[in-house]
């Protein structure tokens, strides 16, 4: 139903007033990095790039600001593509193969969804111990994977599930092996559902701050979340012009993705869409 | 018409003891059926009767639980899809909707893995055929109907298999598309001379297009006869009713001493047929609008050339197909020429009388 123009203003202005503290978050954090002192968002000292000089020079003990950013693209990143890959051969077999115990597969990945993550830190922990995983990138990117695969499988196997069955028996008589069905047909058809999963799970990872802080020590590995963490969490006072713009410069790479991706996202929250 | 695409070549098919179920529910009774090379013919019967089930379990994407499949002397009830040398066409045609149609075409081509220039050769000249060589470059969802449909056949054929199975070919195409396609596909199968099996539930479909007919109903095969043959002698009641529109008068009663007895109808037979509960059958076009039968008239529908009459005989309900005049409403009379009934006994099956 069409809502009339008086309808409208009236939702769209109860939208902007819930909307309004986060905008005024960001607004902060673009003001706040440009000058020198802040009071409220109104910025009452110089304006200044001083509160960038993260970007040429180390700060403290910590690493470089550049390498961070690599780590954090190194862990986005290898998130996404390993959740995908893994995601789609997982929800190919759930939702067209049948195997021993598919249904008890199926509830455990729906329960593994639901279950919180934060709640296998420290078991997570032991196994990266064992596997002398600890404190490197790739051990937090096969945790971080583990954690977003349920949620993987489930989104994929929904778009697998809308390929007719014809077109796979088609594929057969063609003399396709399920293997080649899966690579030639398949997977180009759920390619809305591959992108959708890839920019999603990389937001996440590149939002993730629990795991990284939790199984990285050395500087040499450490994400920006990390990093920003650290300027909060330490003993002189925090520098808020600082902060503001680190955080800016943490979330403008989160920023161009979504704005790449958006049209795959807003597909997987529709359910997918038919090729 | 190209006539360099190969030609006469195909196998026959033999079906011997082949049965499948789902669970507890018996989707295909144990089947044998000889197909004789370069025929083409039907499955035909009512959603859920078997007719599927059986095209899947020769195409090889259904496991037969029971029974053997054999292309003349090679057994294939074991094998993969893809080492039967089948070629299908779906109702839904199937066509993978991300390749052009060239690449639909070549597709099964491809994972031969024939010689690019071989693969441009065959379906181009599939294509030149089917008269879809100008739309190669599209993607299904850019062509008709039709296209998509003779694209689907391309597919099938491209490879030069051994048997075509068709399910439903026909079923997605509007009315006049249809016969038009119906034509072609039957004198594509018979330039090619590929043994063929079309899945169907239009019984019009089947007397129109195939050498045999095999009619099925609850996983069963009722009879397995020529066109002609299954509408001038069906072999049971249910053949009777699914093969012909209008489709036969059939009235459940008794033979008693040259009568046949059912409610207040009587009919005269001839006193040679046995005595005893039976079903007797009349088509529309044979019972005729004059004789000693008291009836009423109910509807009639002019149908342009014919005149259908629905009739009330003594609460049993007759239809007639007469070249007749216009009727006044009121009562009739009808006659059952006997040389034109047809008998079956009380399990159903016929009597020849």
């Amino acid at each position: 139903m069409p809502l009339r123009p008086r309808a409208w203003w009236l939702v769209l202005l109860l939208l902007a007033a819930i909307t309004v503290p986060i905008v005024v978050g960001y607004l902060w954090i673009v003001i706040g990095s440009f000058n020198t002192r802040v009071h409220g968002i109104t910025p009452v000292g110089e304006w200044t790039l001083e509160n960038w000089r993260f970007l040429g020079e180390r700060l403290g003990r910590r690493p470089s600001i550049w390498t961070a950013l690599l780590n954090t693209l190194l862990f986005a990143g290898g998130v996404s593509l390993l959740v995908v890959t893994v995601s789609a051969m997982a929800a190919y077999a759930i939702s067209r193969l049948s195997f021993p115990g598919r249904g008890w597969f199926l509830g455990l990945v729906l329960v593994l969804h639901a279950f919180p993550a934060v709640s296998l830190l420290i078991a997570s922990y032991y196994v990266l111990r064992v596997m002398g995983l600890f404190d490197s990138l790739v051990g937090v990117v096969l945790v971080m994977t583990s954690f977003m695969m349920p949620f993987g499988i489930w989104l994929l196997k929904g778009f697998f599930d809308n390929i007719s069955w014809e077109m796979e028996m088609a594929a057969l008589v063609d003399g396709a092996s399920r293997w080649r069905i899966f690579r030639t047909i398949a997977l180009p058809l759920v390619r809305p559902g591959l992108f959708a999963l890839a920019v999603f799970t990389f937001l996440v990872a590149w939002g993730e701050f629990i795991l990284p802080y939790t199984f990285i020590v050395s500087g040499r590995t450490w994400t920006l979340s990390i990093y920003l963490q650290s300027m909060l969490g330490d003993f002189e006072r925090a520098d808020y012009g600082l902060v503001a713009a680190v955080g800016l410069f943490y979330v403008l790479p989160a920023v161009a993705v979504f704005l790449v991706g958006q049209r795959y996202l807003l597909d997987m929250y529709f359910g997918g869409s038919k090729g | 018409m190209s006539a360099d695409v190969r030609n006469g070549d195909g196998v026959p098919v033999s079906l011997r003891g082949l049965a499948k179920r789902f669970g507890s529910v018996e989707a295909l009774k144990p089947l044998d059926l000889d197909i004789a090379a370069g025929e083409l013919v039907a499955f035909l019967g009512p959603s859920g009767c078997g007719k599927t089930t059986t095209l899947l379990l020769i195409a090889g994407i259904y496991k037969a639980d029971e029974g053997e499949v054999w292309f003349a002397d090679r057994r294939v009830d074991g094998l993969h899809p893809r080492d039967r040398d089948v070629g299908m066409v779906f109702q839904s045609y199937a066509l993978y909707p991300h390749l052009t149609l060239f690449e639909n075409i070549a597709y099964p081509l491809r994972l031969k893995r024939l010689p690019d220039a071989e693969v441009k050769r065959r379906v181009e000249q599939i294509a030149e055929v089917l008269s879809i060589a100008e739309q190669l470059g599209r993607r299904p969802s850019q062509v008709s109907g039709g296209q998509q449909q003779r694209a689907a056949i391309a597919r099938a054929q491209v490879k030069e298999p051994s048997v075509m199975l068709l399910d439903e070919p026909l079923s997605n195409l509007d009315a006049q598309i249809r016969l038009q396609a119906r034509g072609e596909i039957r004198r594509l199968q018979k330039e090619l001379g590929v043994t063929s099996v079309l899945v169907t539930h239009d019984q019009s479909e089947a007397l129109a297009m195939a050498d045999r007919v095999a009619v099925f109903r609850d996983g069963a095969l009722h009879q397995f006869a020529a066109p002609d043959e299954l509408y001038a002698r069906p072999a049971d009641a249910f053949v009777a009713s699914f093969v012909g529109f209008p489709p036969m008068n059939l009235f459940d009663g008794e033979v008693v001493s040259g009568e046949f007895v059912s409610g207040g109808l009587r009919v005269p037979v001839p006193s040679s047929w046995p005595a005893g509960p039976a079903t007797l059958g009349i088509r529309p076009e044979d019972v005729l609008l004059e004789g000693e039968i008291e009836g009423e008239l109910l509807v009639y529908e002019p149908q342009g050339r014919d005149l259908l009459v629905t009739a009330s005989v003594s609460g049993h309900q007759v239809q007639v197909l007469s070249p007749g005049r216009p009727l006044e409403a009121g009562s009739l009379t009808l006659s059952f020429p006997w040389e034109r009934l047809h008998l079956f006994d009380a399990q159903g099956v016929r009597l020849e009388v």
